[in-house]
């Protein structure tokens, strides 16, 4: 499954901001680490602001910092602020959804669906902390990009 | 019997707490207790037969381990090693684990299914499985904390209704 790029980005930024929980991350850090404009993510740093997973400092070495529980919050928590993503049937219905043949189809997506939403929804981003560790652990080149996790 | 520190008590360096042993015939009062509580439902003789089945004699191939915290029981886990299960190579499977809730939080169950694992690699399998509903989040999640990930399996079920 892929996810859009603006999700993509809002998972990306609340990772790194809570692999550093004490300090306050740069939007610019972000925006240069993922290769993206500093406008396109103020957007997206705005809706997880919005939402209260991360508060915005102002002044030198302002930035942003997470505001969540890394322990509770999921990846499914942070998708569903900038995707409609595995919205009830009844909420997508299109004419050919009333047929017998768009019944069937919707009854397979909709398995694929809920297995999409138990993982996403059981993935927290203390346990993505733990993944991404992992990951740069096993691969030297991904170590040199690691998180500092830690403030390290 | 095994002792363990809790992962986050262990990261403070503090002395350990909880242990870990096999399961007794004098447990089972506790055991019952605890899976009421959580569930919601007594139910006596599963469990029973449940410690007949994993709790007696000296199998290598079946595990049913508790936790103590303060010489109390406040956690167990149970899991075999299965040979050929789905067609799959021998591997252990966990299928029961839980944790008082006024106990939890404080990674009783993280001590145990490393318990679990330890016992499974004695065991000389080198995979551990397990089987959820998808709407357990707590489990689920618990599990996915531990670097557990969805398996080769799908689970499929059908209404023998008539």
């Amino acid at each position: 499954m892929r996810l859009q790029k603006n999700t993509s980005l809002a998972l990306y930024s609340v990772i790194e901001f809570a692999a550093k929980p004490d300090r306050h991350v740069p939007a610019a850090e972000i925006a240069e680490k993922y290769g993206v404009s500093p406008h396109h993510l103020a957007k997206v740093l705005s809706e997880l602001a919005r939402s209260g997973i991360v508060e915005s400092v102002r002044g030198v070495g302002g930035g942003y910092r997470f505001a969540g529980n890394a322990r509770r919050l999921t990846l499914l928590d942070v998708i569903q602020l900038f995707e409609d993503f595995a919205a009830p049937a009844s909420e997508r219905r299109e004419p050919g959804d009333l047929t017998p043949v768009g019944a069937a189809l919707g009854s397979v997506l909709g398995e694929i669906d809920e297995h999409a939403k138990a993982i996403l929804g059981s993935v927290t981003i203390a346990t993505m902390l733990g993944m991404v560790e992992r990951a740069a652990g096993s691969d030297p080149e991904m170590a040199a990009k690691r998180l500092q996790v830690g403030g390290q | 019997m095994t002792t363990h520190r809790s992962g986050s008590e262990a990261s403070r360096g503090q002395p350990a707490r909880v242990s870990v042993r096999k399961v007794r015939r004098t447990d089972l009062e506790r055991i019952v207790a605890i899976d009421t509580k959580v569930t919601g439902i007594a139910k006596d003789d599963y469990w029973h037969a449940i410690f007949h089945r994993y709790g007696r004699g000296n199998r290598p191939e079946r595990h049913f381990l508790v936790a103590e915290f303060a010489g109390q029981v406040v956690g167990f886990v149970i899991g075999e090693v299965r040979d050929w299960e789905f067609g799959e190579p021998p591997c252990g499977w966990v299928f029961a684990i839980d944790v008082q809730p006024e106990h939890r939080l404080h990674g009783v169950a993280s001590v145990l299914l490393r318990a679990l694992c330890d016992a499974m690699r004695r065991s000389g399998v080198r995979k551990l499985r397990t089987i959820l509903a998808r709407d357990d989040m707590l489990i689920l999640s618990f599990f996915r904390s531990q670097g557990m990930r969805t398996g080769p399996f799908v689970p499929l079920e059908m209404d023998l209704d008539d």
